[in-house]
């Protein structure tokens, strides 16, 4: 099995394979459709700015593809603004359309604390989650955003807390989605990306 | 459960070689970036900090072959910075693994370089690199090295340089760096209650008890120090210890 990782330009494509490769993965980067429609296990990075991912997606038609794809069961892992991408829209581009795979908004964590959101933080679960199995129950991740999913947080397995409760992990049959950097997050993210190879395997 | 606070180390190259207050114990290549960045990975630094102090342009492929052999270690963040003065010099270091810059100097000059960044890469990948005197009732913003004031206040500038899309302050007090005599604790808590990003408060750090007090006392959201790790004077993991056993919240090591 190969991962496809979506390169749509962020800066954190390389780290993302970087990770990949320490677990002795094999990935791929696409930017086409075709190599998005014959992908057997599809990883959306993401970092900067929510309508740059948006149009880079639209630019390149690669909407389309994905959907069908995560549609038809391909695992699917979005990173930060990957997950982002999941939801119907954005509050940081209200013009544009998300991948409506799941309900509700993405929003401003509130200006009560410091933003962006930057640092290593802990998860409280939710639900019993695939991709955190073998992770310890205090581990910490490294975040670093501004925006999350802040109310529409139903498909969460865990969430965050930043100024108020947001979605940090969501499953969802096939779509898995984190709003932390696995790549960036020591042994517990190379844990979860472990798990999210053998789900997808 | 919260925001943990951050411990960062930091590696004064001159491109290719750590060059600053470097006494390493039990490395094989005492000099070299990529062993140090290893072995900080391994100890619990919650991310790394790279800077190419010589910055010089014939040196620059030699500095960007440093970040890439450093990325290739590293499962934490890392923050890249030096000799950024265009938008062409922060994407050359991103693509070789950097997730943030830094800019100081280029910044003063021109601020529009802290939005032209923000635009590209993301505000939490643009850290406004800020060198802080005491100059009577307020601190001056020092360039070129905390050589030269830049005649302008250090507590504005940071506002400034936050509504130009910065997503974090790297502090440093000018009249504490190299003394050992502990962070300067009331610039860091002046500038970290006047801004809405982290700050990262650097400069004078050598005892376990300074890192207590920035964290406690100067509002600080991370703190950087170079030589107390690399001479081994302070090891992160037992740091990190104690600051826990202090109620601070740190992310402890495994």
């Amino acid at each position: 099995m190969k991962v496809t990782l979506i390169d749509y330009g962020a800066g954190n494509v390389a780290s993302v394979e970087r990770a990949l490769q320490r677990l002795g993965a094999a990935s791929q980067r696409c930017n086409s459709p075709a190599g998005i429609a014959i992908a057997e296990a599809l990883l959306l990075p993401g970092v900067g700015h929510y309508a740059a991912l948006m149009r880079a997606l639209d630019e390149r038609a690669l909407r389309t593809p994905l959907l069908d794809a995560i549609h038809r069961g391909v695992p699917f892992l979005g990173i930060c603004l990957g997950l982002q991408a999941l939801y119907e829209s954005s509050e940081e581009a209200p013009e544009l359309t998300g991948l409506h795979l799941l309900p509700g908004s993405v929003r401003s964590l509130p200006a009560t604390v410091k933003l962006p959101h930057m640092g290593w933080n802990q998860l409280k679960l939710t639900r019993p989650s695939r991709l955190l199995e073998g992770v310890s129950a205090d581990a910490y991740f490294y975040f670093a955003h501004s925006f999350a999913a802040t109310a529409a947080n139903g498909e969460a397995v865990a969430l965050c807390s930043h100024g108020t409760d947001f979605a940090a992990v969501i499953e969802k049959e096939n779509i898995f989605g984190v709003q932390f950097h696995p790549e960036k997050s020591g042994d517990a993210g190379a844990q979860l990306l472990r798990n999210f190879l053998r789900l997808a395997t | 459960m919260s925001l943990a606070h951050r411990i960062i180390p930091c590696l004064d190259t001159d491109g290719a070689r750590v060059v600053k207050g470097v006494n390493f114990v039990g490395l094989r290549d005492a000099g070299d970036p990529v062993a140090l960045a290893a072995r900080y990975n391994a100890e619990g630094a919650d991310e790394l900090v790279v800077l190419d102090i010589a910055a010089s342009r014939d040196r620059r492929p030699t500095f960007l072959e440093t970040i890439r052999r450093v990325a290739a270690e590293l499962a934490i963040p890392l923050t890249s910075g030096g000799g950024i003065r265009s938008l062409d010099d922060a994407r050359s270091v991103i693509r070789a693994g950097a997730d943030k810059v830094t800019v100081n100097t280029a910044a003063v000059e021109r601020p529009e370089l802290i939005s032209d960044l923000s635009r590209e890469f993301g505000a939490q990948a643009v850290v406004l690199a800020i060198d802080a005197k005491r100059a009577g009732d307020h601190w001056d913003v020092m360039v070129r090295g905390g050589r030269d004031s830049a005649n302008r206040d250090a507590l504005v500038w940071a506002q400034q340089g936050v509504e130009l899309g910065a997503g974090e302050i790297l502090l440093t007090s000018v009249d504490r760096d190299g003394t050992q005599l502990g962070f300067d604790t009331p610039l860091t808590a002046a500038i970290s209650r006047a801004v809405t990003v982290p700050v990262i408060a650097s400069g004078g750090a050598k005892l376990p008890e300074h890192f207590a007090e920035i964290f406690a006392e100067g509002a600080a959201d991370a703190a950087l120090a170079a030589s107390i790790f690399h001479d081994s004077v302070q090891s992160i993991r037992e740091l990190k210890l104690y600051l826990s056993a202090r109620n601070i919240e740190v992310r402890l090591p495994c």
